[in-house]
Order: C-alpha cells, then sequence, then structure tokens
C-alpha cells in the first residue's frame, strides 16, 4: 500500500470539508472494497476521510412505507434489523448471502452502491425496488444512479448519506453465487412495488453492471407467478463471458434466477 | 505517522505507526503478536481474523486508525494461562487441523460464531458461517465437529458459570 494519511470525521460536514482540502482524498467506510484495492497498489489516495463512525450515516428508520437505512450502516446490523426484516424481507436475506460474516460486520451500503461492482448484491435491489439515493447535495431516483461498471451518478467528492427504500407489496431475491468470491456469478431482484409497477433488476451479468430486465418484468406483469418466466429467453447480448461462465449460460441464469426469486417473494 | 492507542488482549498499547498500516502488520511486527496469520492479499482467506470490539473481523482489511480506541483480542488472548479455550481444546481433540495456518483465524471466527447462535448451532450453520475462512489442509470436516463439539463445551461452561 502506498502512504496515505488517515482522518476520522465525526460529522458529515467535517468529513465533506477534510475531502474538500485533502489530495486525491477518498472516503472510508467499511474499508472492504478500498483497502484491497490500496493493498494490490491499484488505488493511492492521498488521505482517506473515515466515515464509519458518524452518528448521522448510522441507523435504520421506518415511517410509513418507508424504511430508509443510512449509508455506513453494516451489512450485519442491516441483516439483524427488525424493520428490515418486517418490511423488506427480501434485503435482510440478500445481506445474509453477501460476502461472508467477517465481510458483512465492517461492509456498508453505501460502500457498496458507491463501488456499483457489477457482480455486488445491493445495486440490484436498489434498482428493482425503485429506491432513492440521498446524498449530501441531492436525491437520485435509482433509474439515474448507476452509470456502468464501477461508475454512478455520484460527483467527486459527493456522499452518499442514506438509501430511501419504498416498501414493496412483495420482493424477492436469488443469486448464484461464485463459491471462489461468494460475489454473484448471477443474482436477480424482483419487485411488485405497491404503485403496480413490475421491477427486475440482474447484477454480476451484463458487461454494464446492474441493469433492468424488460422481457422478466413484462412477463410478471401479465401473471407473477415463477411459471409464468417457463417460456421467456433473456439475450445475451452484453452479458459476461469469462472463465467462470458463458454469457448464454449467464443469460440462462437471469431467468432461473428469476423464478427462484418470485418463489422467495410469494 | 500518527499515534494510536488501542486494548490487546487486555493490555493498553499505544504506538507511533505510518497512517497505512494494517491491524495485521501492527500486531505482528510491532507487538510480536506472530499468532495471527496473513494468507491471501485479496481479503478472502480469514487466516488474519481478530476480535475487534467483540466482532470478528479481518485485521489484514482493517488500518490502526480505523481501530485506534478499540479493543482487540487475538488468538493469544483467548486461554486462561495454560488452560486453553475450549475451542482450543476442541480443535485439538477433534483433529481440526493439519498444518495449522488457519487455525488461529479459524478459531477467532468460531468462537464468535458461537457467540452469535448459541445452543442453536447445527452443520449447516457452521459450514455457512465459516465461509470466510479458508483451510488448504483439512477438507473441513474436523473443523466443523470442532466447533460443534466446543459449541456444547461453551454452552456447558457459561451454564455453570
Ligand atoms: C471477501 C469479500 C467478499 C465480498 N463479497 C461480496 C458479495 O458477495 N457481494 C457484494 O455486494 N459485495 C461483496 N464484497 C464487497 C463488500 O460488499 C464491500 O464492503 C463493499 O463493496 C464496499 O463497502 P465498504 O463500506 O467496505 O466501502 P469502502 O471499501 O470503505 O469504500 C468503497 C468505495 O466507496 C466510497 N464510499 C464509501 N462510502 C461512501 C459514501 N457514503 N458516499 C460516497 N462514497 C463512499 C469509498 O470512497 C470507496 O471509493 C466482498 C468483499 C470482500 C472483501
Ligand atoms: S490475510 Fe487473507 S483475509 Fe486477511
Ligand atoms: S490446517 Fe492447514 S490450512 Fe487449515
Amino acid at each position: 500500500m502506498y502512504s496515505t494519511n488517515y482522518h476520522r470525521a465525526s460529522s458529515v460536514d467535517e468529513a465533506v470539508a477534510l475531502i474538500a482540502k485533502g489530495s486525491d482524498a477518498k472516503f472510508l467506510a467499511g474499508g472492504h472494497t478500498l483497502l484491497p484495492v490500496m493493498k494490490q497498489r491499484l488505488a493511492a489516495p492521498g488521505d482517506l476521510v473515515d466515515i464509519a463512525k458518524i452518528p448521522a450515516l448510522i441507523g435504520i428508520e421506518a415511517s410509513g412505507d418507508t424504511l430508509t437505512i443510512k449509508a455506513a450502516t453494516t451489512y450485519y446490523d442491516i441483516m439483524h434489523n427488525a424493520d428490515v426484516k418486517r418490511m423488506i424481507p427480501a434485503i435482510a436475506h440478500l445481506t445474509s448471502v453477501l460476502g461472508d460474516p467477517a465481510v458483512r460486520y465492517r461492509g456498508t451500503i453505501g460502500g457498496s452502491v458507491a463501488t456499483n461492482d457489477p457482480a455486488a448484491d445491493y445495486p440490484a435491489a436498489i434498482l428493482a425496488l425503485n429506491a432513492t439515493v440521498k446524498t449530501n447535495k441531492r436525491e437520485i431516483p435509482a433509474d439515474q444512479f448507476f452509470k456502468g461498471l464501477f461508475m454512478t451518478a455520484l460527483e467527486d467528492n459527493e456522499m452518499i448519506t442514506a438509501i430511501s427504500f419504498p416498501v414493496p407489496e412483495k420482493a424477492g431475491y436469488a443469486k448464484m453465487r461464485n463459491p471462489a468470491s461468494r460475489f454473484a456469478l448471477t443474482g436477480v431482484f424482483v419487485a411488485k412495488l405497491k404503485s403496480g409497477e413490475i421491477r427486475a433488476a440482474a447484477t454480476g451479468a451484463s458487461q454494464d453492471g446492474v441493469m433492468r430486465v424488460p422481457v422478466i418484468e413484462d412477463a410478471l406483469k401479465a401473471n407473477w407467478s415463477a411459471s409464468a418466466l417457463d417460456g421467456i429467453k433473456v439475450s445475451d447480448d452484453g452479458l459476461i463471458e469469462d472463465i467462470h461462465g458463458t454469457s448464454d449460460y449467464r443469460a440462462n441464469l437471469i431467468k432461473v434466477m428469476a423464478q427462484r426469486a418470485v418463489q422467495a417473494a410469494g | 505517522m500518527s499515534k494510536v492507542s488501542l486494548t490487546v488482549n487486555g493490555k493498553l498499547v499505544t504506538a507511533d505507526v505510518e497512517d497505512r498500516t494494517l491491524l495485521v502488520h501492527l500486531l505482528r511486527d510491532h507487538l510480536g503478536l506472530t499468532g495471527t496469520h496473513v494468507g491471501c492479499d485479496t481479503s478472502q482467506c480469514g487466516c488474519c481474523v481478530v476480535h475487534i470490539d467483540g466482532r470478528a473481523v479481518k485485521s489484514c482489511t482493517t488500518l490502526v486508525g480505523q481501530v485506534d480506541g478499540a479493543d482487540i483480542t487475538t488468538i493469544e488472548g483467548i486461554s486462561k494461562g495454560d488452560e486453553l479455550h475450549p475451542m482450543q481444546a476442541a480443535f485439538r481433540d477433534n483433529h481440526g487441523l493439519q498444518c495449522g495456518y488457519c487455525t488461529p483465524g479459524m478459531i477467532m471466527s468460531a468462537i464468535d460464531i458461537v457467540h452469535r447462535y448459541g445452543g442453536n448451532l447445527d452443520e449447516e450453520t457452521v459450514r455457512h458461517e465459516l465461509e470466510g475462512n479458508i483451510c488448504r489442509c483439512t477438507g473441513y470436516h474436523n473443523i466443523v465437529k470442532s466447533v460443534l463439539d466446543a459449541a456444547s463445551r461453551m454452552n456447558v461452561a457459561q451454564a455453570a458459570e
């Protein structure tokens, strides 16, 4: 790891001021993406601003039909939270199959969403549930947030403060895990929103990162059931092809994971 | 350089180290606690697991600044003098190790698992919960046996307290 300067911020304002002052500065949350990348010398921030202990960034709020998870809340705290389990159990399940227990103690939803790894789990939930990403500057709807591989709508030094999820009528997530890394070889999140809208998002499959899957959405709109997807064919255009699986295999996985997700959603 | 102070195995430690220092390097190189191992550079193997404020975390993926003020327990801190921790004893009795390289991390993760699940542990849960710890030798069967055995010993010990 190259040399760096570590700062621990105690408020959002202090963190934003430190980031603006720093040289090539980066926020540090759980550190479970950034530190491995720094150890490989693929990133070399001159300053790190630790936001993991800022009280305003930690916690979960349930109000009416909205569940808000603050950015620096850890996976462990999300999967064990009573409101998450009651209001959107699919998020609790998704979190319980993300990484391993040590990763779940440290990793944060904000860090995961800011990274937008093409095989990460939360982006699928955020896109399928039509969640809103809140930052220190604005609110960004899910459809405008993810911009391709490791790319998001975040500007330099913009901080995610929370993610707000509308509580759906039904939602489910199913993931084929890469047995070595435990990231999604392909994962699909399906949701029937209270507005009646039906959305499905796949992660781990596309070369452009998380994406919605219109053929699945259309089939589920006509008939919300796993068997409604029996006859559909997902195109393998633009899907990832690597040592773990062909693009054709991933196209089929999208369908199979979607069926399992619908079953889980009930 | 920054000054950090933390509690390691019950003792207050202060150190002047570069900000890029990882917790595992503070433990091994500065404090001589070489029981905590490094088995990979991708945060995947779990050889480096220690307890930070009671949670089993990878010390290779933690900067010292992040644990300033924290309470750390390493493999060196779990026995009572010559009396092994029940998890250590169970690994010995069930042949839960061969080369031993993964063992400190396995034991620290396993103790955390028993703390979280208490008496509700079964084989499937142990296997799922040990996903962050890789062993190149044993094939895991005896590790799982060791954890289940230790879980009943630890629960008996707790009930007796
Ligand atoms: C062994 C292993 C297995 C894993 N398996 C999975 C898996 O199965 N599924 C999965 O989804 N992920 C997985 N991950 C990744 C894990 O989820 C990371 O924790 C996550 O990607 C990053 O979150 P973090 O809090 O650790 O962020 P950090 O590493 O601290 O930061 C990551 C990036 O986000 C930025 N950032 C952090 N917080 C904010 C914020 N609030 N606002 C703006 N920018 C911010 C940082 O500046 C940095 O660029 C795995 C990681 C490991 C080490
Ligand atoms: S050394 Fe491999 S996970 Fe820490
Ligand atoms: S006993 Fe050798 S790596 Fe596990």
